[in-house]
Order: C-alpha cells, then structure tokens, then sequence
C-alpha cells in the first residue's frame, strides 16, 4: 500500500471512531439535550476526517470540491436541525438533565 | 468476493431485515417512522453496492426522504386529529396470543421458503438485455445506459409513469380537500436554513439532469432534489403567491405528461413508431423531455407532501 | 451462492415481513409501512438479480424498472395517506372497522 493509501486508512478508521463515539452518546447519555451534543459534534468531525481520507483518494479537485461540499451541507443541516429539536423539545418541557 | 466486502454484504443485508422486523413491530408509531427513513438509507447502500447508483440518489432522495416527510407529516395531522386519546398506538401482538393467528406467520414462512428456493434455483450468470442495451447505446443520444432505457427505449413506460402521478395528485386533490395553511413564521434557523439551501438545491436539480446524459443521474432524480426544495419551503411557511396559484402550476404540474404525450405523437406521425427518436436528433430530444419532466415531478411530488389544493386566498 | 444471491434472499425476507405486517397489523399507518418495505424486498430482488451479469455491466432495464417503481411507491404512499387522515377524521380511528363487530 502506497503513502496515501495508509493514510486514507488511518483517517477513514480514525473517522468511523468519531462516529461509534457518537452513537454511544446517543445510546448512553440520559437527555435529549446532551444527546444531540454528542450526534452533531462527533458526526461532524468524524464526516470530516472521512471527506479527507477519501479525497486523498480522488481523481480530480471537482471530486475534492464535491467532497468538502457534503460535508458542509452535513454540518449545516446537523446543526440547524440540532437546533431545531432542542427548541422543540424546549418548548414541550423536556427539562434539561441534571447530575 | 474479498472477505471484507462479504462481510460487509452480510452486515448490511442482516441489517436491514433487522430494521425491517423492527419497524414493523416497534409499538410507538414515531420511532417506526423513522427507522423507515433509516431503512432507507441503508437500502441506499445496498443500491451503491449492487451497481446501481441511479437506483441509490432515486431511493435517498424519494425512498428515504420524501417518503418519510410525507409519513411523519401525516402523523402529526393524525396525532392532533386524536389528541386526547392515547396517541402511541400498540403494535398488534396478536400473532402471539393463539395458536391459530400463528397462521400467517406459517403462510409467511412457507411463501419465504418457496420464493427463496426459486430465486436459489435461478442461473447463476445472466447478462440479461445488457448487450442489447450497450449495443444500441449509440443510436440513443446519451451515454447513460439506465438513462437510454428510461427516456428512449422504455420511454412508453415513463410517459405511464409521469401520468400515474398526476393521478395521484389527483386522487389527493379530489379526496383531501383543501390544504390548511401553515401557522406561524418560521423561526430564524429554519428561515436562515431554507434561504441558503434552496438555490443551492435548485442548483444541485440542474446539475443532476445535465449529468444524466453521461453519468448516474437523470429526471426524476433532479425533480426530486427539486421537490426537496419545496418540501423545505413549505416547511417554512412559504406559499406561492396568489397570482401563481391558479393557472400556472396546473400548467407545470401537466406540462411532464404533455410533453411525453406530444412527443409520443409527433414520433408515430413522423417516424411510424411510437417514441422512437431519430439518432441524430435523440439527445436533444432526451434533454427536452428530461427538463420539462424534472419541472412536472418536482411540482407535483411537492404538491403531494402539501397534502390538498392549495387555497386560492385572496389577501385582505 | 455469491452476494447477488444473499441480497436477493433478503429481498424475499423484507417481502415476507412486509406481508405478514400487513396481514396482521390493524392501524392503516403501519399498513402503509408494510407496504413500503414489501416494495423494498421486490426491488431488492429486482437489482440484485440483475447484478448477475458478472464483469460486465449491469442490465439497466430492471434500474429503470426500479426508478419508476420507486415513484410510484411514493405517489401511491401519498394517495394512501390522504385516504388514511379522510378516514381518520370520519369516523374518529385510524383503522378499518372490524366486520365481527358490526351487527347487521
């Protein structure tokens, strides 16, 4: 395996860590609050180190360019619909947890 | 087959009769919902593993999307429809209860079987009408294969289609009523969200129909991207105005059938066969009718989420 | 029996599943969710079957099969629903009332 290709590994297991971390947030943590926190952070930096690994991997910079656009199109909607539920579920009284 | 990659065949398909079992069972009607819409996504995944990655943007973009946004729209007119009964309905559980409404289950379970050993019992290696269809890519004007067969060989089976939803919306016009408007200003995230992404989809729309020709994408994936767009601004409280109502989206919501239908008869008076295109002449034709067509699906899957004639109301 | 042939007896599962919810289910929603997934197993059969093509490409007639397929899924979905809410807002539950109960 060429230079690029163990780094494609590395970033894309390192990636699909970020991403087990953040379905155990959803699984584990006790509210709806603190389970978004964990979805949208850990998503976000796991779709990252995905979108570079696999742009090590393209042919061309359109591929890059369409790459880095998913991602910031995820992060957007993760983050207005990480909103959108937290005002909601404001708004329905869900109290925030506390220790 | 690599170890890996059955692995991860292994992984998806059991996945997805898992997901599949327990949506079907799960007794809170929301959380069935969206597994579906999880469903979907997973199916898109078996699309892009089975070659098939026009199949995958139809299934994401429809299947998954539109699919649940109509599902859990419906829910919440349902919920407030009974609200002040319990609104979580119980999964029947009848099946468990005596032995005869085992029944089903053993019928299942016998047609499971027979299906299964005939699928088994099937060639192992079938081109099936691939040659054909690489033969004749040529005189087809694009170089698409999935794209040649739904706009120019089977172009009778999408002029079918494109009827069929008009049909439906249709149905849903005549049967639903009149629409009820949206209360309320969205708040600013949502507002922020819909003004950013909606040029953007209208842009992503025109870029899967251009790219149809050559690469996966096409019509209906561009109208659905383009009905994801009025999804989102009917979601915000955005209406047409009142102006637009009336004539002109009736007149885009038939302008996909019409065309098909047009061209259907001009290719029978000038060529003899129906919906055979001239070589020459098939891409531009294709381009045509794919355009006119994104329009008519994008209108009418979004007029289908609003679930009844919009209202003509004039504003005092 | 390489992957196409596991995919399509999934297909045949999702199908069956489908069926059998539909069958045994009462609320008209999760009739229409049967519904879905029953479609879904039928267009897993229908691409994995046609992945049997070996190296070459894959028969494009049953994708386009499976296209308009899945649109039309979603028009009948929207069809489905709008029957459903009509119903529900008549006679008051999202069911199909049940003839043993009915006396005549």
């Amino acid at each position: 395996m060429g230079l690029t290709d163990l780094l494609s590994t590395v970033l894309l297991i390192a990636g699909g860590f970020f991403f087990l971390a953040g379905t155990l947030g959803l699984l584990r943590f006790p509210d709806v609050y603190t389970r978004l926190h964990a979805l949208t952070k850990a998503d976000n930096v796991g779709l990252g180190l995905m979108v570079i690994g696999l742009a090590l991997q393209a042919e061309s910079l359109a591929v890059v360019g369409k790459l880095i656009l998913i991602w910031f199109l995820v992060l957007l909607a993760g983050a207005s619909v990480a909103n959108l539920i937290a005002n909601k579920a404001l708004r329905n009284g869900i109290s925030l947890w506390k220790q | 087959m690599t170890l890996l990659a059955w692995l991860f065949d292994i992984l998806l398909g059991l996945g997805l009769l898992w997901l599949g079992w327990r949506l079907l069972s799960s007794p809170d009607l929301f959380k069935a919902i969206v597994l579906f819409i999880a469903f979907g996504l997973l199916m898109a995944l078996a699309w892009v593993r089975l070659d098939a990655p026009d199949v995958a943007l139809a299934e994401a973009a429809i299947g998954a999307g539109l699919t649940g946004a109509l599902l859990l729209a419906a829910l919440a007119r349902l919920s407030s429809m009974e609200s002040g009964k319990d609104a979580t309905v119980q999964a029947e559980k009848a099946w468990l209860k005596s032995p005869a409404s085992w029944f089903p289950a053993i019928i299942m379970l016998l047609l499971a079987s027979g299906l299964g050993y005939t699928i088994l019992s099937l060639a192992p290696y079938a081109a099936g009408l691939s040659p054909e269809v690489a033969a004749n890519l040529d005189s087809s004007g694009v170089i698409n294969p999935v794209t040649a067969v739904l706009l120019n060989f089977r172009g009778y089976d999408t002029l079918l289609e494109m009827v069929v939803l008009l049909l439906a919306l249709l149905g849903v016009w005549s049967i639903g009523g009149a629409a009820e408007p949206h209360e309320g200003k969205p708040g600013p995230v949502l507002d922020f969200l819909t003004r950013l992404l909606t040029p953007l989809l209208i842009l992503v729309a025109a870029y899967l129909l251009w790219v149809g020709a050559h690469a996966p994408g096409g019509a209906f994936q561009a109208g659905s991207v383009l009905a994801a767009a009025g999804v989102l601004l009917l979601l915000a409280g955005w209406c047409l105005p009142p102006r637009l109502m009336a004539l002109p989206l009736r007149l885009v919501l038939v302008a996909g059938p019409c065309a098909f239908i047009a061209m259907a008869a001009l290719t029978l008076l000038i060529q003899g066969q129906l919906l055979e295109f001239p070589p020459a002449q098939a891409g531009i034709l294709i381009l045509v009718l794919e355009t006119v067509a994104m329009f008519s699906i994008g209108a009418t899957l979004a007029a289908l989420f609003l679930g009844g004639r919009p209202q003509h109301k004039e504003t005092p | 029996m390489s992957s196409v042939f596991f995919y399509a007896l999934v297909g045949v599962g999702l199908f069956t599943l489908g069926l059998h919810a539909l069958i045994v289910q009462t609320h008209l929603l999760r009739k229409i969710l049967a519904l879905n997934v029953m479609g879904s197993g039928v267009f897993l059969v229908l691409i994995a079957l046609a992945r049997r093509s070996g190296e070459t490409a894959p028969d494009p007639v049953p994708h386009a099969m499976v296209i308009t397929g899945i649109v039309v899924a979603v028009s009948a979905t929207a069809l489905a629903l709008t029957l459903l809410l009509k119903l529900a807002a008549a006679t008051g539950r999202a069911e199909l009332p049940d003839e043993q109960q009915d006396s005549h």
